[in-house]
């Protein structure tokens, strides 16, 4: 990075650090650091829209619709998602492979599942056997997202289930009353005040999907918790910056970067939670509309 | 291929180490429904000492973190605030990386603490095995997830019953041990149950993060993990294990509703909290 980084065993203290934090494998280890916040930014929304996807299933009146709901909600929310986070990537690429398998080589007349062995025709592999490099990534990474979006969308299911049934009835009732239709009053009435309801739940869950971030190791992508470890494990003098065993303070790093981003969502929730209270029938509300007064 | 019978014997107390049973795991095309089934259920005796020694110390800690954190000393609830902060505000995962890093850093032959007339050696060496180790991160884990529970609590009990002491005559230690940790029990309880849960299901954690299984002793989820690597097929030893950890969490249900049921049971019978399960598992 610097020019005086060519020989970095004779640099003095700050000089060999500033060329040590600058190598290129740093900077994987700093771009990890936007890829979870590139996961959350991604995975919340879309965790977002299950959720509210979900609680329409459960709120519906068609049987099936709200069976379908409610199934999901549940069988997610009762398995630990960890074993959700390791399922469904492997469970979700073997049936991409195979639905392309089926499309692709129908005169194929081997089982899939030979043994140990999940084997479908060279044209059904997802991503291809020659992809480059980064199609592998994204493909590992929006798995990921995927299983993301699954587990923390019925937690969100469950919360704006909840947050729609405490909109006070007289306001729905109102609304029936304007001759409103079911779809209208939702539309106009629950939708808009549901959030501040909702909002205590949504940011908890939100707390938990920033915690939930590092379990992308175990997905075998290349986070930030995978650098730490590769950057922080001792280095002897065959490598270009010898140090000794300095993991502890990679993980420092990673455990001050989560305080801080939980620490800083926990105060722009307390914000939104102030803005969503105005002029709303809680006791916050009340309390700003005293307090204007 | 074995039996049945045969698996049973080879595998079930396999997780406590290699003298324990066969000394290889079964791999590949050689492993059959019942060496998932019994090897993974050998594994939940490392859940269930993790989970219960966790709970166990974590309560004692959590009650003393929550009455330091509600302190009226500044001294005193400033460091308890901050020690539920770091460990509510940052994922397990990270901790369990972190603190493993920094055992693995203290010297193996021990440290020797001077007090003077005689010298203390700590034994560290236990310090990087999952056993000791880890337990040692859950039981932070968990006193701080609690403390924060319990704090609450303490902020909710009545007025009523803390005038009503007084009227008694009662204060300090008696007052607490009567009046104020009961109520506060009382209180936490249901939020508690599911704090237990969490913590049981965050068992898995342990062997995922830094900690090595040695012996390839693990825990359930170490070896259903184990399976699905050496058969490529997720369909059986994840449900296994989930089933597993459904029945576990049936168990901790009845079990803190049983001592839900004593908490309560003064008041008339549908005045009685209900301990609802509300599963969210990530820490």
């Amino acid at each position: 990075m610097f020019s005086f980084c060519t020989d970095p065993a004779t640099l003095p203290q700050w000089q060999w650090f500033a060329c040590y934090l600058t190598t290129g494998t740093h900077f994987a280890f700093y771009r990890s650091f936007v890829m979870v916040i590139l996961l959350l930014a991604i995975t919340a929304p879309v965790a977002l829209g299950m959720g509210l996807l979900g609680a329409m299933a459960v709120r519906s009146r068609i049987w099936p619709v709200s069976w379908l709901g409610k199934g999901y909600v549940n069988i997610v929310r009762g398995v630990p998602d960890i074993v959700f986070f390791m399922f469904v990537p492997i469970a979700l690429g073997q049936g991409i492979e195979w639905v392309f398998h089926q499309i692709n080589c129908p005169d194929w007349d081997q089982p899939i599942r030979q043994g140990n062995d999940f084997i479908v025709c060279r044209e059904a592999r997802v991503p291809g056997p020659n992809a480059p490099a980064w199609v592998r990534s994204t493909y590992a990474f929006s798995m990921a997202v995927i299983a993301y979006a699954l587990v923390f969308g019925a937690f969100a299911a469950n919360t704006l289930y909840g947050a729609m049934q405490a909109v006070p009835r007289a306001q729905v009732e109102t609304a029936e009353a304007y001759g409103m239709t079911r779809a209208q009053a939702f539309r106009r009435i629950i939708m808009p005040q549901m959030w501040i309801y909702a909002l205590p739940g949504l940011s908890n869950i939100w707390q938990i999907l920033i915690k939930a971030t590092p379990l992308l190791f175990l997905l075998g992508i290349q986070d930030a918790v995978y650098w730490a470890r590769e950057l922080g494990g001792q280095k002897t003098s065959l490598y270009t910056y010898p140090h000794p065993d300095w993991r502890v303070w990679y993980f420092l790093v990673l455990l001050c970067f989560y305080l801080f981003l939980t620490w800083g969502s926990e105060r722009v929730f307390a914000r939104l939670n102030r803005r969503l209270s105005r002029g709303q029938a809680t006791a916050a509300g009340e309390r700003m509309r005293k307090a204007a007064a | 291929m074995r039996s049945c019978g045969e698996s049973f014997d080879a595998y079930i107390l396999r997780a406590l180490g290699r003298d324990w049973g066969e000394r290889l795991l079964p791999r590949g095309l050689d492993i059959t429904m019942c060496d998932q089934l019994v090897l993974i259920g050998s594994g939940l005796i490392w859940t269930f000492y993790f989970a219960a020694l966790a709970i166990g110390i974590g309560f004692f800690l959590a009650v003393a973190v929550a009455v330091a954190k509600t302190s009226e000393t500044p001294w005193v609830s400033r460091p308890a605030s901050a020690f539920v902060f770091v460990f509510r505000g940052s994922p397990l995962f990270i901790q369990f990386f972190f603190f493993y890093s920094a055992f693995v850093l203290l010297p193996r032959t021990g440290i020797d603490i001077p007090l003077g007339f005689v010298t203390l050696t700590v034994q560290t060496s236990a310090l990087t095995t999952a056993q000791v180790g880890g337990l040692i991160v859950l039981v932070l884990n968990t006193t701080a997830y609690s403390a924060e529970l319990f704090a609450g609590a303490l902020r909710a009990i009545p007025k009523g019953d803390l005038d009503a002491a007084d009227a008694y005559g009662l204060s300090g230690f008696t007052k607490f041990r009567r009046v104020v940790f009961p109520s506060m029990l009382r209180l936490a309880w249901p939020s508690y149950t599911n704090e237990a849960i969490f913590l049981t299901h965050s068992t898995t954690l342990v062997f995922l993060s830094a900690f090595p299984a040695r012996e390839q002793a693990g825990e359930a989820f170490y070896y259903a993990r184990y399976f699905v690597d050496q058969t490529f097929n997720p369909f059986v030893g994840y449900p296994i294990v989930a089933a597993y950890f459904i029945l576990l969490t049936l168990g901790i249900v009845a079990l803190f509703g049983f001592a839900n049921r004593r908490l309560n049971r003064h008041l008339p019978r549908e005045r009685r909290p209900r301990v609802r399960f509300r599963p969210q598992y990530i820490r």
